[in-house]
């Protein structure tokens, strides 16, 4: 098992507390795991990514080359966009729909949805509304993007919900729940194999 | 025990495990997080285990010079810096490297090839030939963990600091990272055998200099037997590739066994002059060096081979000039086919770094630029830190930014050559670290500048660390010199816009040394503050 992911997003977003809960997950199961992460300039509201590789063997470089990304994890569409060159060709993305929009000139919204929907392989979710409908508070649209994204991490379903359990026991018994809630909304409107 | 660590957290783990007594640092990425990491362990130290010295220095000369301190003393310490830094501590590194090191010391240089949040992308281990000391460059998080007990061990074994180089790609990557399950053991305290070793009269210093240059050859003789240094003779040993430190990962990441390549893997220096002559026994004919940073063994290396032997990389194009090695850079060096993918998106627009929503700097900059509207050809002269960004969109307020304190000399250097209004524009930490000398020159020679320092009451760009002169920087401006009168401060608040911009005016009209203190608590750590209140 083998799987290279990108988390992207925009400074502030927290795009780290996903890659906290599957490494967590991973490193319970034995698994080798690689995470470059951006800290300094660019966390001032600047474009951010992470480097996210899972393995069953040893990983090599801690960047995923060009094209042997399987899956994009983004809590923002055009963040998304920016990696697809590091996408494989039947790779996935999982995104937020909710743009932040901090630049002058951001992208027509029609054109990026256009753009998002001729990658074959993805799910563009309104993650916030899922959170507060799962009764977790917005900070845990990042779980749904989570949960949405389970099928293609290659740590399943309930392994991954003992990692959100794990990360999050110090929080409390209340948070713990939201955050779960939050990762089952995404997983029952994720990706579908 | 297994632990998820970054390469930062790793060295900082491998410190505490290997009897650190004291880490000396100033925060800079990509290095902050190896002392933020031993300040949280030293935060739930148990009981009875003893402490290690971890608040942050002024700035990373002073972080040298504690460091020999304490490795006077017979104790083990380590400095931490990114690769800038390095020029900061120059004088104190390169006496070290004279004085040699009594306990355990060990210089942590985290380099930022591609630039991702510095100025230059310097690498460090020209200064470890520099200083002509060793020098370790891990090749993953593991190796770094092990590394610094090594390194530890390696310094009170020669009685010479090492230097430990890692780049962005090691320092802020996270890896699973076996730790040994060990209660750290200090040194007690020891005095030098020879205490003449540490006072450098140029009579003491030629004999030392003499027992450094003597102690080369061991040098290169350890990089020989390191186990961190390994070459494997290839199938088809008429290539070779040597690979350094992370560029390893990029290699292995493409190399098939079919390829044959003999590999010399190098994490130790000096350059291992044996396994290379082994290599070039065996028949090379191309040696490609993989490196990342500037193409030092690149260079090295062609002193080390026949002319007959053909040396490619960094400087014949066979890999970038310049800029951080990647996965791909690496697959198309070894001759190896892209693999399939997608074409950029088009749509996808920049999305630069920014002053959050709220922050001081920006009514600092608002106020600045108001006011000097109202002056033919003002010039401001910026330094480093978040407010570097009031050089982009919307504010455009800077003219020149170069390093840490820059802004208050150079600002000085124009007034001198006739420039008015001719403003500096420094953080408070930054101030601290390398601001205070210059201002020094200022008042000394009543330089017609406005100092404006934009006190945020922290180190904002790496995170909100403490910072040297907070609560204390009029004290520190009137003992100085600054004419009290002319120490003015403000709150940087968009209702005291008008106070603000008078402020400025005054004292750009005054024909002297003006201080100007902008004082507003950084958004990040105050937000953090009411959180844990609330708590």
């Amino acid at each position: 098992m083998k799987k290279d992911i990108i988390l992207a997003g925009v400074g502030g977003q927290g795009i780290l507390s996903i890659a906290t809960v599957v490494g967590e997950a991973a490193l319970t199961e034995g698994l080798y795991l690689k995470q470059a992460e951006v800290h300094g300039i660019s966390q001032r509201g600047g474009d951010v990514q992470s480097n996210l590789r899972i393995s069953s063997e040893p990983i090599c470089s801690d960047l995923i080359p060009k094209g042997g990304a399987d899956l994009i994890i983004s809590l923002e569409p055009m963040e998304a966009l920016r990696y697809v060159s590091y996408l494989k060709p039947d790779g996935w993305i999982v995104t937020s729909n909710a743009p932040f929009v901090n630049i002058p000139n951001y992208p027509d919204m029609e054109e990026l949805n256009k753009h998002l929907a001729a990658v074959k392989n993805h799910v563009a979710l309104d993650v916030e509304t899922l959170a507060k409908e799962a009764g977790a508070p917005s900070q845990a649209a990042n779980m749904v993007l989570l949960g949405a994204a389970i099928p293609m991490l290659g740590i399943d379903h309930d392994k991954m919900i003992a990692g959100v359990r794990r990360v999050f026991a110090r929080k409390g018994e209340a948070i713990v729940e939201s955050n779960v809630a939050a990762v089952e909304a995404g997983y029952k409107n994720g990706i579908k194999l | 025990m297994k632990h998820l660590l970054l390469g930062d957290e790793a060295i900082a783990q491998g410190a505490i495990d290997a009897g650190l007594s004291g880490v000396y640092a100033y925060p800079g990425t990509p290095s902050t997080e190896i002392t933020e990491y031993i300040q949280m362990r030293e935060a739930k130290r148990p009981e009875g285990q003893a402490p290690i010295f971890c608040k942050w220095a002024a700035n990373e000369k002073t972080a040298m010079e504690a460091a020999l301190g304490m490795s006077y003393m017979g104790k083990r310490a380590l400095v931490c810096m990114k690769h800038v830094g390095m020029n900061v501590c120059m004088d104190a590194f390169m006496a070290g490297s004279i004085t040699g090191a009594n306990g355990g010391l060990v210089v942590v240089a985290a380099d930022d090839p591609s630039m991702h949040s510095s100025q230059n992308e310097q690498d460090s281990r020209f200064y470890a030939k520099f200083a002509m000391i060793p020098c370790f460059e891990p090749s993953n998080q593991q190796e770094a963990y092990d590394m610094v007990q090594e390194a530890f061990e390696l310094s009170e074994k020669i009685h010479y600091p090492i230097l430990l180089r890692v780049t962005t790609r090691m320092a802020h990557s996270r890896a699973v990272v076996e730790t040994r399950e060990n209660t750290p053991k200090q040194n007690t305290m020891k005095m030098p055998d020879n205490v003449k070793h540490f006072i450098l009269l140029p009579a003491f210093a030629k004999g030392n200099y003499a027992e450094l240059v003597a102690a080369q050859d061991s040098f290169v003789t350890l990089s020989n037997e390191s186990s961190h240094n390994c070459y494997v003779k290839g199938s088809n040993p008429k290539k070779a590739i040597i690979a350094t430190g992370i560029a390893y990962n990029y290699l292995m990441e493409n190399y098939r066994p079919e390829m044959g390549y003999s590999i010399l893997k190098v994490s130790q220096y000096p350059l291992p002059v044996a396994l290379i002559d082994q290599m070039v026994k065996d028949g090379t004919e191309e040696v490609m060096v993989i490196e990342e940073g500037q193409p030092v063994v690149e260079e090295l290396i062609r002193g080390l081979v026949p002319s007959t032997v053909k040396v490619i990389g960094r400087l014949t194009g066979a890999l970038p000039r310049m800029g951080e090695l990647s996965p791909d850079c690496v697959r198309a060096a070894l001759g190896l086919e892209a693999l399939p993918t997608r074409e950029a998106d088009t749509l996808v627009v920049n999305r630069p770094p920014a002053l959050c929503q709220g922050c001081g700097h920006r009514d600092m900059y608002s106020a600045l630029n108001e006011v000097l509207k109202e002056y033919k050809n003002p010039r401001v002269f910026g330094d480093i830190g978040c407010y570097t960004l009031g050089a982009l969109p919307p504010y455009q307020a800077l003219h020149a930014t170069l390093e840490m304190g820059a802004s208050v000399t150079m600002a000085k250097g124009a007034a001198d050559a006739g420039q008015h209004p001719s403003i500096g524009v420094i953080g408070d930490s930054t101030f601290t670290h390398s601001g205070m000398t210059g201002l020094l020159d200022c008042v000394n020679s009543k330089s017609n500048v406005v100092i404006i320092i934009s006190d945020n009451l922290t180190t904002g760009m790496t995170g909100g660390q403490d910072s040297a002169g907070t609560g204390r920087l009029e004290a520190i401006c009137t003992g100085l010199g600054v004419e009290p009168e002319h120490l003015r401060v403000v709150v940087p608040l968009p209702k005291n816009m008008e106070e603000i911009k008078q402020v400025l005016r005054e004292e750009i009209d005054y024909n002297g040394t003006s201080v100007v203190i902008a004082r507003r608590e950084c958004i990040q750590t105050l937000k953090r503050h009411l959180k844990a209140a609330k708590k």
